[in-house]
């Protein structure tokens, strides 16, 4: 396992040049709105921003073990801040976005403060305690949270400047912030991937793997673990601030304990072992849930039974899977 | 705020508490013995209810059609449990908590949506057992006979449960289990199938709840989650797998909810999570359960 989460880490290859496929694939994606449908930019946003909710759950889930089930309390508490941030006190969206994640990085904080005492399932059940404080906060605090009515009409943020970009003037204002929201979603996945592979997110997989090891050659395991959660409620947090404004409203079941369980699905889905699994899992859940959506109402059965598949025949996820059939190719090929 | 009230909103609490004992009860037994937090117990009380409230409709001209109908539900769940154990479950004993609280959580999907394919969404209702169809007025408060009923039956199922685990041999080789499986199992006790009952006990315990329920609430599909949220908080306060803490952790529950209304109305849920919370800070193992090896 540990082998494998090395690769995923992602040091820099040590053959000079490589494929440049995070690259190719941003580049794709930021196309969609010249190439794509309307709805195809729609469902775009959704991904992008499911995503970087995933790939932060991921550094406490795959990186550093921690079973986290309230992750959704930081998604919600991003987007509730945003939300209030640029709808009732009027600002900017460039200062209300990283509002958003520092004050769910704050929250992180003080509830990982506690979290982090506790282990394994006593851990799991302390994150959904606090998320489900936040979320029974959001949904009676009727005088900020606008209660069980949610907080409609979230703006959008003032994307003029953008129009005078050339090809963006005949843009609508969705399809623009896809635009923002992919950038800002790829500049904080950066930034993760980057945590992930430094010396500090080296540690954390030592965590993972063995943490009465990591606090025997010195490592502060709880500070670790602290700032592990923080950060991932920090980018979860900016997630949700985007989240909101694509959904033109907040609304309490943002923080509901199903929200932090699927999540949690698509980066088991994916693969949790894989830097970019969650982001694939939140891809295919996502196009999942529009094609199965469409034809019936019974999409939870659907996802249970996907999940039930998922744990038995392929608990590594779709990256996970792929990783099997390919080392089975190559050694196929070497032999 | 005079004395009858305050023993009505007693009254409530107490009826409340009993009921998530019955439930709570068969959550605390799986992850006592198995160490497996249930999410679908919940899942199990609904379709408890469901298969009543069938039943009840099948027997339709016959009086008493009620306790029939409770019986069949129990069994039915505890089959349904038992199958789900053997053919799923068990095979996820020994892979990390993370996939079993997720395999759990797809069962919650996956019957949530079963149960409104077979009984669709509407509401349904079961009315009260004839035979207890009264009440009896206790200083100045109504308190319905079927009220009564569960608040005896409670302690009285919790009492033939802790017995069982207490003096029997099977409760033995159970306690047995939860200290060391592999063990139990070098000694040659079948330690498959001791899992396989404690699952279909704890599922009869839910299906039974969800069964009794009816008189009382109208089953409406969200019922399994609604009840799922508030037996963990009863069993966190408790103690995870202490039968008497589950016990004592429902009363706390009750009596919270009731009187918290009063301190500060609408905001009694948050209280109750907020319990939770500390006693998991103070005490992660619970009022009255072990920590965990």
């Amino acid at each position: 396992m540990s082998e494998r989460a090395e690769s995923a880490v992602g040091m820099p290859s040590r053959a000079g040049w490589q494929v440049p496929w995070t690259l190719i694939v941003f580049l794709m994606a930021l196309s969609l709105p010249w190439i794509g449908s309307r709805y195809d930019t729609f469902l775009g946003t959704q991904i992008a921003i499911y995503s970087l909710f995933a790939l932060s759950l991921n550094l406490l889930l795959g990186t550093t073990g921690l079973v986290s089930f309230g992750h959704a309390a930081y998604f919600g508490i991003g987007s509730y801040a945003c939300g209030i941030l640029m709808k009732i006190v009027a600002v900017p969206f460039w200062l209300a976005f990283p509002a958003a994640g520092l004050i769910a990085a704050l929250f992180a904080a003080g509830f990982g403060f506690f979290c982090v005492r506790l282990t394994k399932i006593y851990f799991a059940m302390l994150t959904l305690a606090f998320s489900q404080i936040v979320w029974a906060v959001c949904f009676k605090w009727n005088d900020l949270t606008g209660g069980d009515q949610g907080l409609p009409d979230v703006p959008f943020p003032d994307l003029g400047w953008m129009a005078a970009l050339p090809g963006f003037d005949r843009m609508r204002i969705a399809e623009q912030f896809y635009v923002l929201a992919l950038v800002l979603v790829a500049l904080s996945v950066a930034a993760l991937r980057r945590l992930t592979g430094s010396p500090f997110g080296r540690v954390l997989t030592t965590i993972r793997e063995n943490p009465e090891r990591a606090a025997f050659i010195g490592v502060n395991v709880r500070l670790y673990e602290l700032a592990a959660f923080t950060i991932a409620g920090g980018f979860a947090g900016l997630s949700g601030a985007l989240f909101g404004i694509f959904n033109r409203g907040v609304f309490a079941d943002f923080v509901f304990w199903s929200k932090s369980a699927d999540v949690m699905i698509m980066t088991i889905l994916g693969g949790m072992h894989h830097f970019w699994g969650p982001a694939v899992g939140a891809l295919v859940l996502t196009l999942l849930n529009q094609q199965i959506t469409a034809h019936t109402e019974f999409w939870p059965f659907v996802l249970g039974t996907i999940l039930i598949v998922l744990l038995f025949v392929f608990p590594g996820g779709i990256l996970g899977a792929l990783d099997v059939a390919l080392s089975r190719m190559s050694k196929r090929r070497d032999a | 705020m005079d004395a009858s009230f305050l023993f009505s909103q007693f009254m409530g609490g107490l009826t409340a508490a009993m009921f998530l004992f019955l439930i709570a009860s068969g959550l605390s037994l799986v992850f006592g013995v198995m160490r497996v937090l249930n999410f679908a117990h919940g899942s199990f009380y609904m379709i408890g209810a469901y298969l009543a409230w069938q039943v009840v409709n099948w027997l339709q001209p016959m009086p008493e059609r009620f306790w029939p109908a409770v019986l069949a539900a129990s069994f039915g769940v505890a089959l349904l449990g038992a199958i789900i154990e053997r053919l799923l479950l068990r095979h996820l004993y020994d892979r990390e908590e993370l996939y079993q609280l997720l395999f759990t959580y797809a069962l919650v999907l996956v019957l949530g949506d079963a149960a409104k394919f077979l009984w669709g969404t509407q509401q349904l209702s079961v009315s009260r057992p004839p035979v207890l169809g009264g009440g009896i007025e206790i200083f100045g408060t109504l308190v319905p006979h079927y009220n009564l009923f569960i608040m005896l039956f409670g302690p009285l199922v919790a009492l033939s449960v802790w017995l069982m685990l207490t003096r029997t041999t099977m409760g033995r080789m159970v306690r047995a289990a939860a200290l060391d499986r592999e063990m139990l199992g070098a000694l040659g006790a079948n330690v498959g199938w001791l899992y396989t009952g404690m699952f279909a006990l704890a599922s009869f315990l839910a299906g039974l709840s969800g069964a009794l329920v009816t008189p009382i609430q109208s089953i409406v599909p969200g019922m399994d989650v609604e009840i799922i949220v508030q037996a963990f908080i009863v069993v966190v306060i408790g103690g995870l797998g202490s039968f008497w803490g589950t016990f004592l952790g429902s009363v706390i529950y009750g009596q919270v909810l009731s009187f918290g209304i009063l301190v500060f109305p609408g905001f009694s849920l948050f209280s109750v999570f907020a319990l939770m919370a500390v006693i998991l800070i103070l005490r992660p193992w619970g009022l009255l359960g072990r920590p965990m090896r």
